[in-house]
This record gives structure tokens, C-alpha cells and sequence, in this order.
């Protein structure tokens, strides 16, 4: 092409979406919201066994406002229903919801007058996953099928949320 | 002392006021009114040889469709000799939920909670007691939710996020 007699310095071409996915992909700061023992298995998700670090999300965040990744982790009551969507809202954009486990996803066993049915009844939710509780392998797997849909994102869907 | 010899020195007692007793696999109760029940609490809390010094739990019972008692619902006492290592079940016979029960958080307080969670959740009312707000469901919940005529698949969503407990009000005790 004969760009590179012009620069003099080694380059590559490429899109701002490949290079801001790729920043957003591997450097995910996840807010724990945890109430059951979902929770306790991401303990051992962040720990040296796991080591989500090797995947680039292990800053745990505990404010909102820091976060880009919310890890809802067990059951969500009524009661606590009002509190994980404040906490949705406090994130800045753009962000991630991973739900972890079966109370979380679908109320699970409790199918019951206290408990949420699902917590897409509140707020979107990018990532399911399975389990109860989910292993930390499982977890992990959830963190690369997200790192796969940042990858396909544009930064055009933000659009709005930025002029907003 | 064994629970048989208490439902004996019970019923010398409260002689007449005594509804029913029950018999589970050698755990004795007794079943009265509700005007029975501070008397005969404080005699089995002060009485030297029964000492039921602590209130294990609180639990209410709808018998709605159960069987053919007269009263809708009791509530059951579960007390605990410390020095005695004995214990003893009481249960109050409600008709409805327009009789109210006497609050017993001015004999343990540890009643007070415990007397919430059963109004929160069967609607019973408790008489005397200093908040006798839900403590479980939220305040926009409606109805009681282990009533056996509770719609199993009624969910109740709350809008708003509830107010921080954190106050030295006694009042929110």
C-alpha cells in the first residue's frame, strides 16, 4: 500500500469497536450482589484455585458506581427487589448483568409468596447461569459467553445512553 | 421434671380453664384461652420447681379445613427451663382474627419480634404490643401469607425500596 514508508514506525489498522470491545472485554469490574450461597461460590471464583484474574474480572467492585459487571448471586426476595434494581441504576453505562445460579434465574425451589420469580423481572440479564450453586468452572464459563457478546457489541448501541 | 407431671400440676391449677392437652410422643401441652394465657405463664415462669425462665419460639397454626375444632387458628408457645433442662408447650386457642392475644414482651422480650413474625404472616392480633408492625413481608404486602386461604400463586411486588432500620427509636424495637 505504501502507507509504510510513510509512517516509518511498525502499525496496524483496525476498528474503535475491536479495540474498545477488547479493553471492555478483558477488564470487566463485577459487583457482587450476593444473598445465598451462590455468593460463597464466587468467593472461590476470585480465589487463587479459580482465579477469574486470569480473565481479566477480578477487581471486585463494592459500589455500583465502580462497576461494570453485576453478579446477582442468590435468592432476591420481594423485599430485597426494590434494593437490586437501585443498585442496576447506580451503575454508569455500559453494563453487564450475570445471573448466577437458580434462585437468581428462576426463584428456584422457592416458588413462593416472598421470593422473585426470576430476576428479569427487574433488570436485563445478559448471562444465565446453571446450577445449584453453580460450580466455579461454570462461572467462569459465564465470564467468556459474556466476553463473546462484548465482542459483537458496537459502541453505536451506547449512543443514546451517552448524549441521554 | 417431666412434661406429664407439669400438664398434672397444670391442670390442679387452672382447673376448668384448661380447653384441651395433647400428648405428642411424651411432649404434654395444654390448650386455653386467651385470657388463660399470662396467668398461667407467669405461674409456670415463677413457680420455683417449673422456672421457665426462657421463651423458645412463638409459632401460629391455621386449622382452617383442618378438622372440626371451633377456633380458626393457635398460637404455640415453646418454653425452656434453663435449670431444669425441661420444656413445655402452650397453645392458645383463637377463634378468629378479631381476638387479639396478650403480648407477652413485657415478660420476655424476645416475645416482641416473635410476635410480629406471627401477625405478619397468619394476621393475629396481639394485644399491648408496642409496634405490632409486619416484620418478614414488605408494607405494601396484602393479606397474610401462610394462611391456608393465601392464593399459593399470589406474588405482591413492592415498588420502592423500605426504609433503613437504623434509628435508636425504641419505638422500632
Amino acid at each position: 500500500m505504501g502507507l509504510e514508508s510513510q509512517v516509518q514506525v511498525p502499525f496496524v489498522t483496525t476498528t474503535v469497536d475491536s479495540v474498545i470491545n477488547w479493553g471492555r472485554k478483558y477488564a470487566l469490574w463485577p459487583m457482587p450482589f450476593g444473598t445465598a450461597c451462590c455468593a460463597i461460590e464466587f468467593m472461590g471464583v476470585v480465589g487463587p484455585q479459580f482465579d477469574v484474574s486470569r480473565f481479566g474480572a477480578e477487581v471486585v467492585r463494592f459500589s455500583p458506581r465502580q462497576a461494570d459487571l453485576l453478579m446477582v448471586m442468590g435468592t432476591v426476595t420481594q423485599k430485597m427487589a426494590p434494593v437490586l434494581k437501585q443498585i442496576y441504576d447506580q451503575m454508569p453505562d455500559p453494563k453487564w448483568v450475570v445471573s448466577m445460579g437458580a434462585c437468581a434465574s428462576s426463584g428456584g425451589f422457592y416458588d413462593n409468596y416472598s421470593v422473585v420469580q426470576g430476576i428479569d423481572e427487574l433488570v436485563p440479564v445478559d448471562i444465565y447461569v446453571a446450577g445449584c450453586p453453580p460450580r466455579p468452572e461454570n462461572v467462569i464459563g459465564a465470564i467468556h459467553k459474556l466476553q463473546q457478546k462484548i465482542s459483537g457489541e458496537s459502541t453505536a448501541d451506547y449512543a443514546d445512553e451517552v448524549t441521554k | 421434671m417431666d412434661s406429664a407431671v407439669i400438664l398434672e400440676r397444670i391442670q390442679g391449677r387452672f382447673a376448668g380453664r384448661v380447653l384441651a392437652t395433647g400428648d405428642f410422643r411424651g411432649q404434654h401441652s395444654v390448650t386455653i384461652a386467651p385470657d388463660t394465657l399470662v396467668e398461667l405463664l407467669t405461674f409456670l415462669r415463677e413457680d420455683s420447681e417449673l422456672d421457665f425462665d426462657m421463651l423458645m419460639d412463638i409459632g401460629g397454626v391455621d386449622y382452617q379445613g383442618y378438622d372440626d375444632r371451633s377456633h380458626r387458628f393457635e398460637v404455640a408457645y415453646q418454653l425452656y427451663s434453663v435449670g431444669w433442662n425441661h420444656r413445655f408447650r402452650v397453645k392458645v386457642a383463637v377463634e378468629n382474627d378479631t381476638v387479639s392475644v396478650p403480648s407477652l414482651w413485657k415478660m420476655w422480650g424476645l416475645a416482641n419480634w416473635m410476635e410480629r413474625e406471627v401477625f405478619d404472616l397468619f394476621g393475629i392480633q396481639f394485644e399491648n404490643h408496642p409496634n405490632l408492625r409486619r416484620i418478614l413481608c414488605h408494607e405494601d404486602f396484602e393479606g397474610h401469607a401462610l394462611r391456608k386461604d393465601y392464593p399459593i400463586n399470589r406474588r405482591q411486588q413492592l415498588s420502592r425500596p423500605v426504609e433503613m432500620l437504623l434509628t435508636d427509636d425504641p419505638d422500632w424495637a
